[in-house]
């Protein structure tokens, strides 16, 4: 055990650090832009209670202020802090350090099967205009003079839409996707399982121009069904069910020759 | 891959599951009784039924051989549009070719 960190809060008074020095950590970061970059090393103190996040934060405040990454709600919220660590991609800021380092190494890198920006920051373009492709988008059939909509909760159709919204377009699964690394055009995971909730939300009236969007060249059927967006998705949600379903959904319409 | 090479694909494998254990059952049947080769070539020539069987079998196998030999080109060759069609083209048709002239030779004449 490290000594505990003492610290001078603003009123004066020594404050102990909560979290004590438990040795260091060996971390690795990847540094650079779309034109190239290497690892830069760096050693961070590890605390008993540390997430990823907190270890690129430190380096950023402490070591190297001229790291650039990404992050906004610290609480698995946003979805805008991914990253790759130790080889898989991860939510960063509930990933804690003791799940994940291996022998107090860390390599950090940004998402993969997205171009960089610069050093752990991806950039996200491609990834949120896949959304739209995939018409990723709610298109409402009523108007505010209208009554709501009354959906009950034990619709099957509901129950299947609820199995895919909590996603927060992290795009971990992006990362993962061996299909999108293999085929850069793919809609990928996130933007079909979008798509999917849509397809079984009863108010949305765009079902046919959205099975017909994912049934492209791009689209749904180029899911190999390897799952890894389904084993990294850090809300635990599983894609490839949901591109299993457009699947059916596309070809029951293509054989009715709506699309 | 779109909605209508899934289709092909799902529907050839659903042609070809049965006549693939159709295949295997009548082979292991006919050798149970000491058929040599000749004696099995007497009764396949001239057969328009098994003309028919293996025909559609050989039809089956070049759709969803093509278009899965199409995925793989397009995924890791990184071959697309017109070079990736006449690929899936001629794959398929050079598979019903070879195909086809072994069916010729089994059922024809007799």
């Amino acid at each position: 055990m490290g000594a505990l960190r003492q610290t001078r809060a603003a009123g004066g008074t020594v404050t102990t650090d909560p979290t004590p020095d438990t040795g260091t950590l060996d971390v690795a970061v990847w540094r650079g832009d779309a034109a190239g970059g290497d690892f830069a090393r760096y050693e961070v103190p590890a605390r008993e209670s540390q997430t990823i996040l907190d270890v690129v934060t430190y380096i950023q405040r402490r070591l190297d202020p001229k790291l650039t990454y990404r992050f906004a709600c610290r609480v698995g919220m946003c979805g805008s802090c991914a990253m790759t660590v130790n080889g898989k991609p991860r939510w960063t800021c509930r990933t804690h350090v003791k799940k994940v380092a291996e022998n107090g190494r860390l390599t950090i890198e940004p998402l993969k099967n997205l171009p960089v920006i610069k050093d752990l920051a991806a950039d996200m373009t491609e990834f949120f205009d896949k959304w739209q492709k995939a018409e990723g988008r709610f298109h409402g059939t009523k108007t505010r003079h209208d009554e709501v909509a009354r959906i009950s909760s034990e619709d099957a159709q509901r129950q299947e839409a609820n199995l895919g919204i909590e996603c927060i377009n992290c795009a971990v699964c992006y990362s993962a996707c061996d299909v999108v690394e293999m085929n850069p055009d793919y809609l990928g995971p996130a933007a079909l399982n979008r798509a999917w909730t849509l397809v079984n939300d009863a108010r949305d009236g765009a079902r046919v121009e959205r099975l017909a969007a994912v049934a492209g060249d791009a689209g749904c059927h180029n899911c190999h069904s390897h799952q890894s967006c389904m084993t990294y998705c850090p809300n635990e949600l599983n894609p490839t069910r949901s591109i299993a379903g457009l699947k059916r959904a596309t070809a029951k319409a293509a054989l009715k020759g709506e699309i | 891959m779109n909605v209508r090479l899934y289709l092909a694909q799902r529907i050839s494998a659903m042609v070809m599951a049965p006549l693939v254990i159709g295949h295997l059952a009548v082979m292991i049947y006919a050798v149970q009784g000491g058929l040599d080769a000749g004696e099995i070539l007497a009764r396949t020539q001239g057969s328009p039924w098994w003309a028919a069987f293996y025909g559609l079998f050989v039809i089956a196998v070049a759709i969803h051989a093509a278009i899965g030999l199409r995925v793989v080109v397009h995924e890791h060759l990184k071959l697309s549009g017109a070079v990736l069609n006449l690929f899936t083209w001629a794959a398929g048709l050079g598979l019903f070719a070879l195909g086809a002239r072994a069916v010729y030779a089994v059922t024809a004449g007799g």
